[in-house]
């Protein structure tokens, strides 16, 4: 009993302090002072909704943000979209191939899983420069294709390890298309892999710094400016003092995405799970 | 001979893909790295790099940061990940999720929140730039940390350690020389997820200790703000090699799979 307690202060006691920073900067989205930690004047108030206004007005700061915002989601949404489709078919290939051609292409994706991101990111920019490519849009995505596509491979992998080899056979001989085996068959059997490898795509370019700094050009929602993510905006002010205020209210917005979204898929995966089991007759609720 | 469609084929765009943005790169490296501003072959990287002390105190504070990073995370999330996985404990799944769910968080946007607290309570990079840095090092792997020892404790097998307490081995035997031996897998993928990206990181470094720590990250960061090629590819491409090596080291040991098990 005893243990237990102690089991369960420690618990929370870790996970109040990771939540601490991130906790205050949200709360402080609700005050009006500059910097945390501020104490007001005496006679005014603690509570402002002053820099929710800013953040939902026309002013120079809320601007880079939301541009900054769309730019950070439409990198992070192609880049999955490519990565998902090349790691996937990758895979599928990749199973169907000799275990020498296999070996080769599982130790090429196992590199830039281990290699450093500002490697990864330095050799891709020598590679441009080298050989005269422009820094825009299309260099920043290939940079996040780059993060996520080993990801995707690794994810479906196992997948087709599951499935069971005879049911594509079978729809051959029943006859179906090689095409609609791949499609019918194939694809339907290891969508988890594959949405969860487009899921950690996404993840990995939303929190991206790193590549994104050292691709990125001109485009996107910047115009003729040089693109912005959140993470090289946040940064950039960053180098100069404490971050804006008015990224208090966007961190509450982001938290709450971020919460939304990880209650909706553990709770998914906690129904496959229970659904698996009930099926193999070993329920326990 | 007629064209026949074979189900192999359709890893060719992924193999060119990676081809093209993984290993041609790594050639780019080398070359750059053994070259000179004029594209002549020379050791001029290497030199400045052997020979300046900075880039050997850059090397040193690293390692520093990254061991202790490690160790400390190791020490504060082996209990959790083991707490979390006891049945008696927890059957909380909402609870593991909120310990992985940082991640999902912009890291940028959660080192901006640490430095303001720091900053508060008067731990500025300026005035303590390596505690500050550890800090806010110890905050963004710890999750790195706790996820793969999580997954590790799940398949423990407890009835040994139980068989070795009844065989008289006191819990301090039996933790030393069952539960972790049993957990190696997934320490050893802890130890894989922060050392190396400690090592290499550019931004906690540089926001929390305000430009006062230079980690191999920062000066790899410098290279390239500097256009400085032939110097940032050298570094580059240690790293690089240290990586390989690692690989090879660690092919064929169990390991805990890290990244896929975020969603």
């Amino acid at each position: 009993m005893v243990k237990k307690i102690l089991s369960k202060t420690y618990i929370y006691l870790v996970l109040l302090l990771m939540y601490l920073p991130i906790l205050v900067l949200i709360a402080f989205s609700f005050s009006g002072v500059t910097s945390i930690g501020d104490t007001v004047a005496e006679g005014e108030s603690w509570f402002s909704t002053i820099y929710w206004q800013n953040l939902f007005s026309d002013t120079k700061i809320a601007g880079e943000i939301w541009t900054a915002l769309g730019n950070t989601l439409i990198v992070a949404v192609v880049s999955a979209i490519v990565a998902t489709i090349l790691g996937t078919l990758g895979a599928i290939g990749a199973f169907y191939s000799r275990k020498k051609a296999q070996k080769a292409i599982e130790v090429t994706t196992q590199i830039p899983v281990s290699n450093p991101e500002i490697v990864i990111a330095l050799s891709l920019v020598v590679m441009f420069v080298a050989i005269g490519i422009e820094f825009n849009f299309w260099t920043l995505l290939v940079g996040h294709v780059i993060l996520g596509l080993p990801f995707v491979y690794l994810s479906v992998r196992p997948k087709l390890q599951q499935m069971d080899p005879h049911l594509y056979e079978a729809a051959l001989d029943l006859g179906a298309t090689p095409r609609q085996g791949l499609f019918k068959v194939i694809i339907p059997e290891i969508m988890p892999g594959i949405l969860s490898g487009f899921l950690l795509s996404i993840t990995l370019s939303l929190d991206d710094f790193i590549v994104t700094a050292f691709t990125r050009g001109a485009g996107l929602l910047s115009g003729d400016k040089t693109i912005e993510t959140l993470s090289t905006l946040i940064q950039s002010k960053l180098k100069k003092g404490p971050i804006p205020p008015e990224m208090r209210p966007l961190t509450l917005i982001i938290f709450l995405a971020v919460l939304a979204v990880a209650i909706g898929v553990t709770v998914y995966k906690n129904k496959q799970a229970n659904a698996v089991r009930v099926r193999k007759g070993r329920a326990n609720v | 001979m007629k064209f026949r469609f074979q189900r192999k084929y359709f890893s060719i765009p992924y193999i060119i893909f990676m081809a093209l943005f993984i290993i041609v790169p790594m050639f780019f490296i080398a070359f750059y790295a053994f070259t000179d501003s004029s594209g002549a072959f020379s050791f001029e990287a290497a030199r400045k790099f052997f020979t300046d002390p900075a880039k050997f105190q850059v090397i040193l504070v690293s390692l520093f940061i990254a061991i202790q990073t490690t160790l400390i995370c190791l020490v504060i999330g082996y209990p959790i990940a083991y707490i979390l996985a006891k049945k008696e404990y927890n059957h909380n799944v909402v609870l593991i999720m909120l310990f992985i769910m940082p991640m999902w968080i912009n890291f940028v946007l959660r080192t901006a929140a640490t430095r303001d607290i720091l900053f508060a309570i008067g731990l500025t990079g300026g005035s303590h730039p390596y505690a500050a840095t550890l800090i806010g090092m110890v905050y963004n792997y710890l999750p790195f940390v706790i996820l793969p020892l999580y997954s590790t404790m799940l398949k423990l097998d407890r009835s040994q350690m139980e068989a070795a307490a009844d065989l008289g081995a006191s819990p301090v035997q039996v933790f030393f020389k069952n539960t972790i031996p049993q957990s190696m897998p997934g320490i050893i993928s802890a130890i894989t997820m922060t050392l190396m990206p400690v090592m290499s990181s550019y931004v906690i470094s540089d926001a929390l200790s305000e430009g006062n720590i230079t980690l191999i990250g920062n000066s790899i960061y410098l290279s390239f703000a500097n256009s400085q090629w032939n110097n940032g590819s050298f570094t580059a491409l240690l790293l690089l090699i240290l990586v390989l090596l690692t690989m090879w080291g660690t092919n064929g040991r169990k390991t805990e799979e890290v990244r896929g098990g975020l969603w």
